[in-house]
């Protein structure tokens, strides 16, 4: 990889998509190494902006950057991004250990190596021994523990979160919220992730992509944010 | 277009589907509105006295079937949801699908075993004293087999609508104090108008364009329709003129049919029935169960009675000496391999078009070719209903009858024709499952990098596999019970199971009929049933013998 100029991670400049008669328009830079939550009201365009950068939503206009890189005409398997949806994450008909597999290599041709990746993974998501189970026998938070286990053997610089504590109980929550952070210490990966939960972005986020109608209203660091109770949609979202 | 190489191998590997079906629809009705008459002087004669009748004939027990069929319907679909717990009902429901999946020839023989001359309904008249026998020839024989397919398609239709009504419905009904009369007034016949039209437009096609029935059953030139009347003139009197003229009539007559449900009636949701739990508080009293009972009861001998009269002469045939039969086994041998062939290509075709459909849909805003290519597929599946079996087979008669002996490109064309009556019947078993499938696994895949091979062998095959196996039992079914395709090519180098059951059928063979036709029916109704999605995953309990 070559050395970056810059610290930013992503990029995405004067980026336009058009749904019917509205038009979503985003510019916005986020640095590495950081958890970006990106919020705001349901249709303002959050998941779209997710989906920009994983390359599921092609712009009708603008560059999409990632480490310094134009990744705007690339598919999503070439893009050094791992997605977590909301569910689904999982093929529902294969095993935990394949599910795994097929993140390391799409083929599934794994090395001696590649199972101890696999196996290791494992353990740090806390599912030692889950590799033969089949996904329907899981919890929601242990199928969303083995997608974050398939993030973390792809080691891509960048994990992409699509409300992916939305299914989950409250009690699950609190405890994906701290393993996320535990591996973020330890890869120093970008993390981005969409949710609508003031509860996330106080737990979670360094910095805050607050979005409205599908413009970026406000781009700044979590306390920051916290403290925009001045500004009515902030103040909607934060429940104040 | 978006995506790669693989992406736009597919899509053109749907065009070029989609292009070949057309292109042999096409030259068929090419063949069909081209065709020089060798003697000019009968073009005057082309819409002659014979056709009209003919015609009208086909609209008078179309209309008949259709009327009678939704009439009967009616009382059976409600006496059946006034008891949901009437003993056995799941096998009642499930009686009402049987007819869907028997070849119509199997059912015809079972219909002469009961209504017939020496059938049982004229004996027990005949024991009785009464010597006029009921004939099942003409008229009076294909509304009784029209009705007897039709009526439990369209009472187990109407049990699904009324099954989906709210039960608080009949909660309210009860707290009312409403009487039968009331509640059927206010709130099943409501529900049961609206799938009306439908309904009826399913069945009038349905009649419109049978074929075998009218064949085996009509009895005569008096009681001809469209479809079996070109045959007749194809077959048997060499007049082409007559047959392309009463194949542009009936073209004509379906795609007004078909334009006119497409417009003016709403889609027949498939509700099987049987499923969740219902309480209602009405037909619970003596005389509402006695007369539910009496209507289910009629309901169930005017079904069973002929498909065990199927499997009673059936087993009376000497079936061991017809398996020894090589002429049978070589019905046999031909009739799996052009199921097995005509299925196979008839899956395999819908699934690339339904793929290379979603491809072509897959960004926000597709282009006008591809949007128009999407819509054409998916009508593609329904304007194969528009050109009938027999129309398609006597365009390419004419269309290749120069060329040679016809014997000889006779398995190709009924593979062919056989594969174009299976796919609408596929696209509707694949395409929800395919929907849902990509909707589940499509942007993981694509965020995996798994393509092609890969992705075949580890997501799509495992979860597509049974309803892509679940669309070819359907389409093989189709294939063996069919008689419409191989009635115009069918010849001594090429005979079927039901080519050869017509023939002994038609011979005077009739034990051997009656042992063909019950392994036939058998054959058929197992694929049918494995190739019918199951509404079993609704049903609690009472539901475990799985059909």
């Amino acid at each position: 990889m070559p050395p970056l100029e810059t610290e930013t991670a992503i990029r995405l400049g004067g980026v336009r998509v058009r749904f019917g008669k509205t038009e979503l328009r985003f510019d916005c830079a986020i640095r590495q190494g950081e958890i970006v939550a990106i919020t705001g009201a349901s249709g303002s365009g959050k998941s779209t902006l997710l989906n920009i950068v994983a390359g599921f939503e092609t712009p009708d206009a603008g560059v999409v950057e990632i480490l310094g890189e134009n990744v705007s005409h690339r598919d999503p398997a070439e893009r050094p991004v791992s997605v977590i949806f909301q569910e689904h994450n999982l093929f529902s008909h294969l095993d935990v250990a394949t599910n795994i597999g097929l993140g390391i290599n799409p083929g599934l041709r794994l090395g001696v190596k590649d199972r101890g990746k696999l196996a290791a993974a494992l353990m740090r998501v806390g599912l030692d021994g889950f590799g033969k189970r089949l996904p329907p026998t899981l919890s929601g938070g242990e199928r969303q523990r083995v997608a974050l286990a398939r993030a973390l053997v792809r080691r891509k610089p960048v994990l992409l979160l699509d409300e992916p504590f939305a299914a989950l109980d409250p009690g699950l929550r609190s405890g994906m919220t701290s393993l996320l952070i535990d591996l973020h210490r330890q890869e120093g990966n970008t993390m981005v992730i969409v949710t609508h939960h003031p509860d996330d972005v106080r737990a979670l986020a360094d910095s805050v992509i607050f979005l409205d109608q599908g413009r970026v209203l406000l781009h700044e660091s979590k306390t920051q944010f916290l403290d925009h109770i001045e500004i009515p949609a902030v103040a909607r979202f934060l429940g104040k | 277009m978006p995506g790669g190489l693989e992406k736009r191998l597919t899509f053109a590997a749907g065009v070029s589907c989609l292009g070949g079906i057309v292109l042999f629809v096409c030259l068929a009705a090419y063949a069909l509105l081209a065709f020089d008459a060798p003697d000019t002087s009968g073009q005057s004669g082309l819409f002659d006295a014979y056709v009209w009748r003919v015609t009208r004939f086909t609209l008078l027990q179309a209309s008949l079937s259709t009327v009678l069929s939704i009439v009967l319907a009616i009382p059976v679909a409600r006496a059946l949801a006034r008891q949901p717990s009437f003993p056995g009902r799941v096998w009642i429901i499930r009686l009402l699908a049987l007819p869907l999946g028997l070849p119509a020839l199997v059912a015809a023989l079972g219909l002469i075993g009961i209504w017939g001359r020496q059938g049982l309904l004229n004996t027990t008249l005949a024991w009785l004293g009464l010597d006029q026998p009921i004939s099942i020839y003409g008229l009076s024989g294909i509304l009784l087999a029209h009705v007897f397919f039709n009526l439990p398609l369209a009472a187990r239709l109407m049990l699904g609508g009324l099954d989906r009504i709210p039960g608080e419905y009949w909660l309210v009904g009860a707290n009312l104090g409403m009487r039968p009369l009331s509640i059927f007034r206010f709130v099943e016949w409501p529900a049961i108008r609206g799938l009306l039209p439908g309904i009826a437009g399913l069945i009038f096609m349905l009649c419109l364009t049978s074929f075998t029935l009218v064949l085996t059953l009509g009895g005569g030139p008096a009681a001809s329709t469209i479809e079996v009347a070109i045959y007749q003139a194809l077959r048997f009197d060499f007049d082409p003129p007559r047959a392309i003229a009463l194949s542009v009539l009936q073209i004509a007559l379906t795609a007004v049919l078909l334009v006119a449900m497409r417009l003016l009636m709403p889609a027949v949701d498939e509700g099987h029935g049987g499923g969740r739990e219902i309480r209602r508080f009405d037909g619970r009293d003596l005389t509402g169960w006695v007369s539910d009972s009496l209507v289910i009861a009629l309901a169930v001998l005017f079904l069973a009675l002929p498909l065990g009269s199927v499997v009673a002469s059936g087993l009376r045939s000497d079936l061991w000496k017809l398996a020894g039969d090589p002429m049978a086994q070589q019905a046999l041998v031909t009739s799996l391999v052009i199921a097995l062939v005509s299925g196979t290509l008839c899956v395999a075709a819908t699934a690339v078009m339904i793929r290379a459909r979603q491809i072509a849909l897959a960004p926000r805003r597709p282009e006008r070719f591809h949007r128009g290519f999407a819509s054409f597929i998916s009508l593609s599946a329904s304007l194969v209903l528009l050109v009938p079996p027999v129309v398609l087979g006597a365009g390419w008669f004419l269309l290749l009858r120069p060329l040679g002996d016809i014997a000889v490109f006779a398995p190709l064309l009924v593979i062919l024709i056989n594969m174009l009556m299976a796919l609408p019947f596929v696209y509707r078993v694949l395409e929800p499952a395919m929907i849902t499938h990509s909707a589940r696994t499509g942007r993981l895949a694509a965020s995996l990098g798994l393509g092609g091979w890969d992705r075949l062998r580890f997501v799509d095959w495992p979860v597509l596999r049974k309803p892509l196996l679940m669309a070819l039992s359907f389409a093989c079914a189709l294939s063996l019970g069919d008689l419409g395709a191989v009635a115009l090519f069918g010849s001594q180098d090429m005979v079927t199971l039901p080519w050869l059951l017509y023939s002994r059928m038609g011979s005077y063979r009739s034990t051997d009929a009656a042992g063909l036709a019950l392994f036939l029916g058998l054959v058929c109704l197992v694929l049918t049933v494995a190739g019918t999605p199951s509404s079993a995953k609704n049903d609690k309990g009472s539901n475990d013998a799985a059909a």
